[in-house]
C-alpha cells in the first residue's frame, strides 16, 4: 500500500526532471526528504513495477516514426497468450493488449504498430498475420493526434 | 538533424536513467563523455522537440487507478467540439483520431470505477457522439514505447 509520503513523492515525480547535475535533489528538497531518502523510496517503486520506466519519451513523429496503426485482431481465446508472446517480441510494436469484444466490434486483441511509412506498419501487420495465422484484423491509421500526455498521479 | 552522438545518446536515456545521485554522469561515462556535455545535449534535443518528457513513467494500475480504451463514433463536423471537452478531463491521455466507422479513440485513467463509468456517460452523451465502446483491456502483455535510432 501506498502511504502519503509515497503519494506525495509520485505527485513530485510528475514533474520533469531537472537537466541538473543531481536532479533527484530537487524533487526531495521539494518534497522535504533527504535525496538518499528519495532514492531509497523509487527504487522500491522500479522493483515493485510501480515505476515502468526511467527516461525520456521521444516525439516519434519528429524522430522519423510517422506512422502509427491501432491494429486490432481477431483471436481466439485459447491462442491470445501464444499470440502475445510472439507479437511482443517487436520493438516496433509498442503496446499489446486484450481486451473485451463487442458484437459490433468483435476484436479482442490490440497492437499499437509504428512505422516510418504506412507500409512499414503494413508490412508488420502482414508479417504477423503470417507468423500467427491471424486473418482477421483491421489497422486503423491515425490521421490527427489530439492529445496525448502523461497522467498526473495524485494531483500531480 | 541529429549527429551519431544524439541518437546514440536518444537510445540510451529512452530507458536508462538510472536512479542515483548523478545519472547524467552515468551516461557520459558510457558515452565516452563527461556529465556537461550529456546535459547540454539533452536540453538542446528537448528544446528542439525531440523529447517530449524526461523522468519517471508509472505504472497506472499498479497506482491504483483504473485504465481503459474508448472509440467514438463521432459526427465529423462535431468532432471539435467533442475532443475540447473530452480532453478536458485530466485523466484522458491520449485522443487520436483514426480511419474507421470508430474515429475517435481515447485512453481514459480514473482512481475508480465509479469515476470512469460517470465520465464514459457524460461522454457518451455529447452532441455528435453516435456510439460509444468501453473497452477495458483483460490483460496487458507490453507497454513500451521505445524507438532505437540508427
Amino acid at each position: 500500500m501506498l502511504d502519503e509520503l509515497d503519494k506525495k513523492i509520485i505527485a513530485a515525480m510528475q514533474k520533469e526532471l531537472a537537466l541538473v547535475s543531481q536532479p533527484y535533489r530537487e524533487i526531495a528538497d521539494a518534497v522535504g526528504i533527504s535525496q538518499d531518502e528519495l532514492l531509497s523510496r523509487l527504487e522500491k517503486y522500479w522493483h515493485s513495477g510501480q515505476i515502468r520506466r526511467m527516461g525520456a519519451v521521444l516525439r516519434h513523429r519528429k524522430v522519423g516514426y510517422t506512422a502509427n496503426a491501432l491494429c486490432v485482431w481477431q483471436v481466439p481465446e485459447i491462442q491470445i497468450r501464444r499470440v502475445a508472446a510472439q507479437v511482443i517480441s517487436y520493438p516496433l510494436v509498442s503496446h499489446c493488449y486484450a481486451r473485451v469484444a463487442h458484437t459490433e466490434w468483435p476484436y479482442n486483441f490490440y497492437t499499437m504498430i509504428h512505422g516510418h511509412t504506412r507500409d512499414e506498419c503494413r508490412a508488420l501487420a502482414d508479417k504477423i498475420a503470417l507468423e500467427t495465422g491471424l486473418e482477421d484484423y483491421v489497422m486503423l491509421y491515425s490521421t490527427r493526434e489530439w492529445k496525448k500526455t502523461s497522467m498526473r498521479y495524485f494531483g500531480g | 538533424m541529429l549527429t551519431e552522438f544524439d541518437k546514440s545518446l536518444l537510445n540510451i536515456i529512452q530507458s536508462d536513467l538510472a536512479l542515483s545521485k548523478q545519472p547524467f554522469a552515468l551516461i557520459a561515462e558510457r558515452l565516452g563523455t563527461d556529465e556537461a556535455t550529456v546535459i547540454d545535449r539533452i536540453r538542446r534535443l528537448k528544446d528542439q522537440g525531440y523529447i517530449r518528457r524526461i523522468g519517471a513513467f508509472f505504472d497506472s494500475a499498479r497506482l491504483g487507478y483504473t485504465g481503459t480504451l474508448l472509440a467514438l463514433e463521432v459526427e465529423a463536423e462535431q468532432i471539435e467540439k467533442v475532443v475540447e471537452l473530452i480532453n478536458s478531463y485530466p485523466g484522458v491521455t491520449h485522443n487520436y483520431e483514426r480511419e474507421g466507422r470508430f474515429n475517435l479513440w481515447i485512453t481514459l485513467l480514473t482512481s475508480n470505477v465509479e469515476e470512469e463509468k460517470r465520465i464514459v456517460s457524460v461522454i457518451e452523451s455529447l452532441p455528435g457522439v453516435n456510439r460509444l465502446l468501453n473497452l477495458p483491456a483483460t490483460e496487458k502483455f507490453k507497454v513500451n514505447v521505445q524507438f532505437n535510432l540508427e
